[in-house]
């Protein structure tokens, strides 16, 4: 017996040592990259250790400089909130109004246009660039100055990925909150406003904040429909920045890019937990 | 004979009663039309219309137009010359494509199944009475969050450059650099280690399925005298089986698509190393404006990836386990 709890133990040890360890790969880039942006430019490569007996500021002041005399990183950011933000929204409400209709109504041909729905999440976002490209181009939409291409798709549940997500989520909210809302008078609409969306707040969290990380993310998306400097999004001014000095000055190549996902941060930050029920909640159920 | 009557009088009142609610409600009946009983029984059809115009706007109507484009020389500044199967021959025959796509299988058979099973296995830990679960799990989740951004990919370019981070802990152990991305055959590997750094969101769902796994399993098997290791591989796995599935199914799609890392870290090379299928279609559609030839290449792509989840389907009545229902 004592055998037996001594084995136990050790194992304990164990088990914590793996996941320190590996705590300690995920969070140490990150951490270096933090103190990387207060080293000097040969200073940076030179240790492995995220701190510096002399910090300097020179990577954030560089960070601040325009690039090509038309943008700077704060421009970059304010571009890309201006296009995330209307995105948020938008999704938000497309996607709850679609699932609403899917989730508690019966009309014809739903299984099909579900199943369709469902398709759509296993459709290769590749394959959809160059068509997509060649619509929006035929709109007049690449390089609009109030991003078109990257809002207005969004006015239409495009992600169906949250619609999946709040239908599954709806089917834990029992009928009868409808129906009791419905003998006492209300429309359908109004049962969706007053009853369905604040018991459906936690989808509809996760939906927004999933969301806002995506498409501050988003790479491909500017890369394709953003063409003039002045309306680059942080994600391409980081690229650029990377790209216009190759392995000089990384201090404030690494200071722009932490500057770039600080929102990011504060926001996963905030609600890590909504991402983990997120996550959880999207999926099949095991 | 007092009671008789009265209970005739009252299913009298109750015959009327109900003959005047027949009357109101052939009359209510009558007021309603067709339309508007189509109208009362496909309402809910109201609430998906934006969603449905966006899928024929957006998806459908280019998902078919790529099909069409990709046997024409379609260019999109000198528009369609000629039709026919060119495309899908020229992709067969190139070397550099071909190799590309060899390129895109080992990247996709090196991260998916790593991922997974590192995600598992982290899961399978967590899953014990630990403490402080919530700050692993925030820790192990970090990168899935931000790993799709450009800063991470530079901060990976920061980590395994020659003069890197990576090498400079090597040398401080006294061992020699690797040169990870200017190596042909370190530089894939690297790309891929970005997307296994990311396993966080496949193990927070694996996480869930194991907390689903009923204890009395374990507990029976551990009176039976089945080591831990018996008893992960015939109650836990086959019991978390779907999550596997699925996150087998997701981790594929993406990884066949996958282009942010090779773009920004290697740009495809060194020597073509790391030229993943997807950046060969942005090259030719956004590079040379070769739109037929770029969808042709993008069907290629898609038709491997639903093989590949087709197999994946089919295969699942011989694996996964979906409760005793089915």
């Amino acid at each position: 017996m004592e055998n037996y709890t001594l084995r136990k133990k050790i194992g304990t040890v164990v088990k914590y040592i793996i996941l320190i360890a590996v705590g300690f790969v995920m969070v140490y880039p990150l951490i270096w990259m933090v103190g990387a942006t207060f080293k000097t430019n040969n200073e940076i490569f030179s240790s492995m250790s995220p701190f510096t007996a002399n910090p300097t500021l020179d990577g954030y002041k560089n960070a601040m400089n325009n690039y090509g005399g038309e943008i700077n990183i704060w421009k970059a950011m304010l571009n890309t909130y201006s296009y995330v933000l209307p995105k948020v929204v938008f999704t938000v409400i497309s996607c709850t109004l679609t699932a609403y209709g899917f989730g508690r109504f019966n009309f014809k041909g739903k299984n099909l246009l579900f199943s369709v729905l469902m398709a759509t999440l296993f459709l290769p976002q590749v394959v959809m660039n160059v068509p997509q490209f060649i619509l929006y181009n035929n709109f007049g939409w690449v390089d609009s100055p109030i991003y078109l291409p990257l809002i207005i798709p969004s006015l239409f549940a495009f992600d169906t990925y949250f619609v999946f997500m709040m239908v599954q989520f709806l089917r834990g909210i029992p009928r009868e909150l409808d129906e009791a809302a419905t003998i006492d008078g209300c429309n359908p609409i109004q049962t969706l406003v007053l009853v369905i969306c604040p018991m459906l707040k936690p989808a509809i969290v996760s939906c927004a904040l999933f969301q806002f990380m995506w498409s501050s993310n988003d790479f491909m998306g500017p890369l394709l429909y953003v063409k003039t400097p002045t309306r680059y999004p942080a994600t391409i001014f980081v690229k650029l920045s990377m790209d216009a000095d190759t392995g000089f000055d990384w201090n404030r190549v690494l200071a722009v890019s932490l500057i770039s996902i600080i929102p990011s941060l504060v926001v996963f930050f905030c609600a890590q937990r909504n991402f983990v029920d997120g996550i959880s909640a999207g999926s099949v159920k095991g | 004979m007092a009671d008789t009557t009265e209970v005739k009088i009252v299913s009298d009142s109750v015959t009327a009663e109900a003959r005047a609610r027949k009357e109101n409600r052939k009359k209510v009946s009558n007021e309603p039309s067709k339309l508007e009983k189509f109208w009362k029984n496909n309402f809910g059809f109201m609430f998906i219309l934006v969603w449905l115009v966006g899928f024929l706007i957006f998806r459908l109507y280019p998902f078919i137009s790529s099909f069409i484009y990709s046997f024409s020389d379609f260019h999109l500044f000198k528009g369609i010359q000629e039709w026919g199967l060119m495309n899908y021959e020229d992709i067969f025959t190139d070397k550099k494509i071909m190799s590309s796509l060899g390129t895109t299988f080992a990247y996709s058979f090196i991260t998916v199944p790593m991922k997974l099973i590192f995600a598992l296995f982290i899961a399978y830990i967590l899953n014990y009475k630990i403490k402080g679960v919530n700050l692993f799990r925030t820790a192990y989740y970090i990168p899935s969050i931000l790993g799709g951004s450009v800063a991470i990919a530079v901060l990976w370019k920061a980590l395994f450059r020659d003069e890197g981070v990576i090498n400079a802990i090597l040398g401080f152990f006294g061992a020699e650099g690797v040169n990870w991305l200017s190596d042909p055959d370190y530089a894939l590997f690297i790309i891929s280690l970005l997307r296994v750094w990311q396993f966080g969101s496949a193990m927070v769902l694996f996480l869930a399925a194991l907390k689903n796994v009923p204890v009395e399993l374990y507990e029976a098997a551990t009176i039976d005298g089945a080591s831990k290791a018996r008893q992960f591989f015939s109650i836990t796995l086959p019991l978390i089986t779907p999550v596997v599935f699925y996150n087998l199914v997701t981790q594929l799609c993406q990884a066949f698509q996958e282009f942010n890392g090779p773009y920004i870290i290697t740009q495809g090379g060194p020597r073509g190393a790391t030229t993943l299928f997807s950046l060969l279609i942005y090259n030719r559609a956004f590079g040379q404006y070769e739109m037929g030839m770029a969808s042709a290449m993008a069907w290629v792509l898609f038709i491997i990836v639903m093989v590949l989840s087709v197999i994946a389907f089919l295969s699942q009545k011989y694996w996964v386990y979906y409760g005793d229902e089915k």
